[in-house]
Parts: structure tokens; sequence; C-alpha cells
């Protein structure tokens, strides 16, 4: 080794062990948030309306200079819907590329895995869809973070609200898989405390697409309402069934949730007069400023307005970058302690706030019905009312095991 | 207990519902017993009929049309999938036709979510057949009740085709003993070539047929390949008559389990499957069938 290589060498040595010269050199390195999602597969459509959501959000901090002088990146993974491939995908986002935050999963036990996996790296992580356990003893931390509705408040609030004015007289038909499960047992709490009387409850195995059998004895008995509780494809074979079998002129039909993606797919017919909550649906732009803003970006950058679920990962990405911002760091319990010390935020519709004791995000619902013409491409439902954040509508943090 | 009319309406229920698995069921049978290949590709076919019929019905704006268009569609893919690459796994062991078949199946359902997006297709019945009927013991949508009058046509039809005619004879001679028609100067593969066309576009016809009762999406076979599946296997593999009294039992019970106990209707199809099998490990007409 000659002489100025030896020079050139120790230099560079000696720079890469003086500390401020590494935090130099960090800052300029983009924050990068990993997002996984199953974006093959059949929730493919929805994880489809998520990554543009984040990306919005990607897209309009790195117009404003991005977080702390960094620019934002946010990556996509695929993790097929099974929890394995999840945990291996956060496991690649954080100690591969260096993911400062997870936001996303799709689905209650991909985001328990995913979850595992940033707790054991020590890395923030805010979930993105409806899951009670993931803000409740034993699947919750200090740094998960939960912005999405779960079962309890969904199906509190539409029980409410449908047994108030639908009908008190009720038939529940929901998938025998955890979401079903705990949101037919909420709605029949919610029934009972209205007042009114549960006719019948029926169980059906998730992804089926034969409900013939169920409904010679639910038209025999006559609700009030039909509530059905069927995600995806399920949820639209139910509905034509039901159809099928004369039954929408005879009661009321309602689900804890109206998925747009599945209105548009379904057609205006089939949804037509069938009331749900929402937490979000892009006509509030007619009402709510940050609403108009985020419709107006994805209109520009996708020419589609943001869909729910698109919702929460646009606000889960905006909120680690103020989490960042606040704490002036990207270590995961001082962004965490930041969020809860300055818990309101309004990224999209209007204020929300993360409850100290169990990271819960308040927010917000709509009760929105079917139309029976779509206004344009997207104008598929109707906004019928609004339910302001509470957070009396979720379990208290005593009864999660958080007190 | 259930008073009588609800028992008969539910009873009802679940004959056309096994009318609907017998017709789901019918053209992954009929490539089976005449070619024993495991056509994996069915449901896909299916989910290919049903989006080629919103297409049709789109255009052409008479579902009728597309009912006759969209099967023959889906049967022309039948053809050219075993001329040009089925064909060639004749003679292998059964496991390549199937492997072959299943990665078919995979491009499908990719491909279509890659030209028509992630989301599904409104597929609604003709406004004829919108509504519901009034049976006196309840009311029974009318699409269903067209539903069964098709699916007669349709068995009767291949009744025929392969129980009388010539070339439904040389189809049966040939599954039977290759061999010998072949001394016999019969050129087998081009009879494959139509069992499996006819196979292939009686799934499409199960496709469109199933689109206005159950939506038009992607991953709609997967649910039906289980159930067709079921239906053959109790039916015994192969065997039309098989397949038809399979699916008449098992809309049976699913009709009178999700009555008294819905919890239980989807393993009781497995357990009556299971339980077939234990006493006839060949199915229900596995040996005595028409076509074995």
């Amino acid at each position: 080794m000659d002489r100025r290589s030896f020079l050139a060498t120790t230099a560079a040595g000696a720079a890469a062990l003086s500390f401020p010269a590494i935090l130099r050199a960090q800052s300029k390195e983009p924050l990068r948030i990993g997002c996984p999602l199953p974006l093959t597969g059949p929730f493919a459509a929805l994880a489809a309306d998520m990554q543009r959501g984040a990306q919005l959000a990607e897209a309009e901090l790195n117009a404003k200079s991005g977080v702390m002088g960094r620019k934002v990146e946010v990556l996509f993974r695929d993790d097929q819907l099974k929890p394995a491939v999840g945990a291996q995908r956060t496991k690649e986002l954080i100690e591969n590329d260096k993911c400062a935050f997870i936001v996303g999963g799709l689905a209650a036990h991909v985001q328990m895995a995913i979850n595992e996996q940033t707790k054991k790296s020590k890395v923030l992580y805010i979930s993105t869809s409806q899951s009670d356990e993931i803000s409740a003893k034993p699947d919750t931390s200090p740094i998960t973070f939960h912005e999405a509705l779960n079962p309890t408040i969904t199906c509190r609030v539409m029980g409410k609200w449908a047994a108030e004015n639908l009908g008190k007289k009720w038939w529940i038909v929901y998938a025998d898989y955890a979401w079903g499960k705990q949101c037919n047992a909420v709605l029949q709490e919610a029934l009972k405390k209205a007042g009114g009387t549960l006719l019948g409850a029926t169980p059906y195995p998730l992804g089926s697409a034969e409900f013939s059998a169920h409904l010679p004895k639910i038209q025999a008995a006559k609700p009030d309402v039909f509530m059905n509780v069927a995600p995806g494809a399920d949820n639209i074979a139910l509905h034509k069934q039901v159809i099928s079998f004369g039954m929408k002129k005879d009661m009321k039909i309602a689900q804890p949730l109206l998925w747009i993606s599945y209105l548009k797919e379904g057609g205006p017919e089939l949804y037509q007069d069938v009331h749900g909550a929402v937490n979000w649906y892009w006509e509030l732009q007619d009402s709510i400023p940050t609403a108009k803003k985020f419709v107006d970006a994805s209109m520009k950058k996708f020419n589609l307005p943001p869909g729910d679920y698109g919702a929460y990962s646009y606000s889960g990405v905006l909120e680690v970058a103020r989490g960042t911002e606040l704490a002036k760091s990207t270590e995961a319990d001082a962004v965490a302690d930041a969020l809860r010390k300055n818990p309101v935020y309004d990224h999209f519709k209007g204020k929300q706030w993360w409850r100290a004791c169990d990271n819960k995000s308040f927010q917000d619902l709509w009760i929105v019905k079917g139309r029976d013409k779509a206004k344009g491409d997207w104008g598929l439902m109707e906004i019928v009312s609004k339910v302001g954040a509470n957070e009396e509508y979720d379990r208290t943090c005593a009864e999660k095991g958080l007190a | 207990m259930p008073d009588l009319s609800t028992l008969l309406a539910q009873v009802f229920t679940g004959l056309v519902l096994g009318m609907i698995y017998v017709l789901l069921a019918i053209g992954l049978s009929l490539i089976f017993g005449l070619m024993t290949v495991v056509n994996f590709a069915h449901g896909a076919l299916f989910m290919l009929g049903a989006y080629f019929g919103v297409f049709l019905l789109a255009y052409t704006k008479s579902f009728w049309i597309a009912l006759l268009v969209a099967p023959l569609m889906v049967g022309v893919l039948g053809l050219l999938m075993e001329r040009f690459l089925i064909r060639r796994l004749y003679g292998r062991s059964p496991d390549d036709p199937l492997l072959l078949t299943f990665g078919l199946s995979l491009i499908l359902v990719e491909g279509v979510k890659v030209i028509w997006g992630k989301i599904g297709l409104t597929l609604d019945p003709p406004r004829a057949l919108a509504g519901a009927v009034n049976l006196g013991f309840m009311a029974f949508p009318a699409y269903r009740l067209f539903l069964i009058v098709v699916i007669v046509a349709v068995l009767i039809g291949l009744y025929f085709f392969l129980g009388r005619t010539n070339i439904g004879l040389i189809i049966r001679a040939g599954s039977r003993d290759p061999l010998m028609v072949r001394a016999l100067g019969i050129d087998l593969s081009r009879v494959w070539l139509l069992v499996f066309g006819i196979g292939s576009a009686l799934a499409g016809l199960a496709g469109i047929l199933a689109g206005p009762m159950r939506g038009a999406y992607a991953e709609m076979g997967v649910t039906m390949v289980i159930e067709s599946f079921v239906v053959i296997v109790v039916g015994g593999m192969g065997s039309l008559l098989g397949a038809v009294v399979a699916g008449l039992l098992i809309g049976q019970v699913v009709g009178i389990t999700t009555l008294f106990l819905p919890k239980a209707a989807d393993i009781m199809v497995f357990v009556v499957m299971a339980v077939v099998l234990l006493v006839r490990p060949s199915g229900l007409f596995g040996e005595a069938g028409l076509l074995e």
C-alpha cells in the first residue's frame, strides 16, 4: 500500500468513525416506510386502493420538502394475505430496506403477524384494517397504533342506527370467522339494548357463493331488517340471492360496512337502499375541506376517488410523518410518545385522535345507502347521517386488559 | 320444529340447488369420464363464461345471445387448449395434465385481472326472470326455475348425443378401449378434441348462468371447483348419472342441514363424501356408470 492510498483509507475510516458525520450522512437518506399489503389474491382491489392512498401521502409529503428534510419513500410488498408471508416481508422491509416505520396490513390475522414482527424489531406500526385484537391485550404494544375502525365500533354504530331507524325485528346472516362472529355478537348486543328482537342469526362458511338454503326460513320469519354480514364476493352473492327470492320488497337490508368497490362490482340495482356504515366516502368533499384536498389529489394522480381503505393508509403514512416531526426522531418509543402527547390530527375527514391507553384512533363515521342511479362512475352512495367520533363505541381500555 | 310449508320450501330450494350443482359439475365429469383428464382449469373456464357473458350482454344487449355465444367462445378456447397443450401429455402420468390445467387456470385468472381489473363485473338476470314467483308455499326466484329447464335440456341433449348418435358411440368406445378403436381406423385425437371442447363449453355455460346468482369476478371459479369435485367424487368420477344423483343428494344435504344446524352445512357435505367413499371407494356410480 503506498502512502497516498494509506492516507485516503485512514481518512475515510476516520470520517466513518466520527459520529456527527454519520448523522449528517444518514439525514440525507430517505425516510423509508414499509407497506405490506395483499396486492394479489381476493383482496387485491382493496389493497390497490390502499397502495394509492399511501402513494398520495408520500407525494404530498415530498411536495413540501419531506420529513425533517428527508425525502419520504413508501415501499410496497405483497403479503399474499398470508400471515407468514406478511411477517417475512415486514422483517425484510425493516432489516434489508431499513424502513423506519411499517404502515399497512389488510385482514386481521395478517396484521397480527406483522405486529409480532414490528414489536420484535422495535419499529412503530400503524395498522390500517379492521381488528378488535390489535388494540387490546395481548397483541397490542406501546408502539402499535390502529388507524382503522374495528368490528366493535362499526357494528355498535350500525346496530344502534339500524335498530333505531330501520326496524326492530332482525335476521342476521354472518360469515363464520373472526370478523363475522365478532360483528354478529356486537350487533345482537346493540339490538337488545335498543329494545329489538332477534328472529334468527345464521352462520355460513366464509367464501360461499350459495345462500339459497338459508333463505326460505328467513322469508317465512318476515324480519323488518335483514343484516348481511358477509365480506368480499359473498356479500354480492348474498344480496343477489336475497333479491331473487323477492325478499327486498318485504324487508330493509343493511350491513355493517358498505364498501364502494362492492357497489361498483355488484351494480347500483343490487345495493339500492342498502344501508351501511363507512369511515370515508369521497362525496364528503362537499362539506369537508381536507376531504376535498384528498379527493382532488387522487383524481389528479389516479383519475379515481380514494376509497375507504385508501383513506386509512393515506392517514397512516401522514401520521408517522407527523410523529417523526414532533419527536425529531424516528425511534419508535419517541414517536409513539409524541403522538400520544399530541393526539389530535385532521388529514382528510375532520378531527381524529389517538386514545392514550390503547393507541386507537377515534374518528367520525357516516351512515350511507346505495343510490338507485349512480352519479357518474363513483357516485354510488348517498350520505344519510353522520355519527360523531366517540370513545364509548369501542371497548374501554379496562375491557381490553389495558387499564 | 319448522312447520310443513317451511320444510317443503326448504326441500324444494335444496332440489334446485342440487340441479345447480349438477350444472357446475357436468363439464368436469364429461372430460374426466371420457378422457381421464382431471381438468383443473374447469373453474377458470367457468369464470370466463361469466366474463364473456358480461361483454356479450353489453355489446348485444341480449341475454339470450350472450347465453348462446359465451359457452361457444369458452368451448373454442377449450379446443385450443386441448389441441396445442393437453394433447402433448396423453399417455403420461395423469398428474401431468392436472398440473398443466392448474397452471392454465392461474394464468387465466390473473390474465382476466390484468385485462378487466381486480374489481368484478355486474351480471344481472334478464328482466323477465329477475323477480320471484309465488309458488303458494314460498316465493321462489324465476331465474332458478328457468335454470331447471336449461339443465334438464342439457342433460337430455348429452344423453342422446352420447347414447344415440354414431359419434357418441365412438366417444364411449374410445374411452373404454382406445387401442381397439384406433385399430378400426378411427382418429381418436379428433374425438378427444371434441370432448374437451364440449366439456369446456359446459363450464362456460355454467359460468354465464351462475353470474346472475353469484356475481362475476376473477376468483369465482375457486369455490365452484370445490363444489364440482365433491359432486363428481360422490357420484363416481366420470359417471354422468352419478353426477346428477350426487348433485341432487348434496343439494338436499346442504338444504336440510342449513335448516336445522347452519353451522354444520359445510361439514356435512364432506361427511357425506367420506361416508360414500368408505362404502363405495369409486363413488356411487363409479363402476356401473354409463360412461365408464
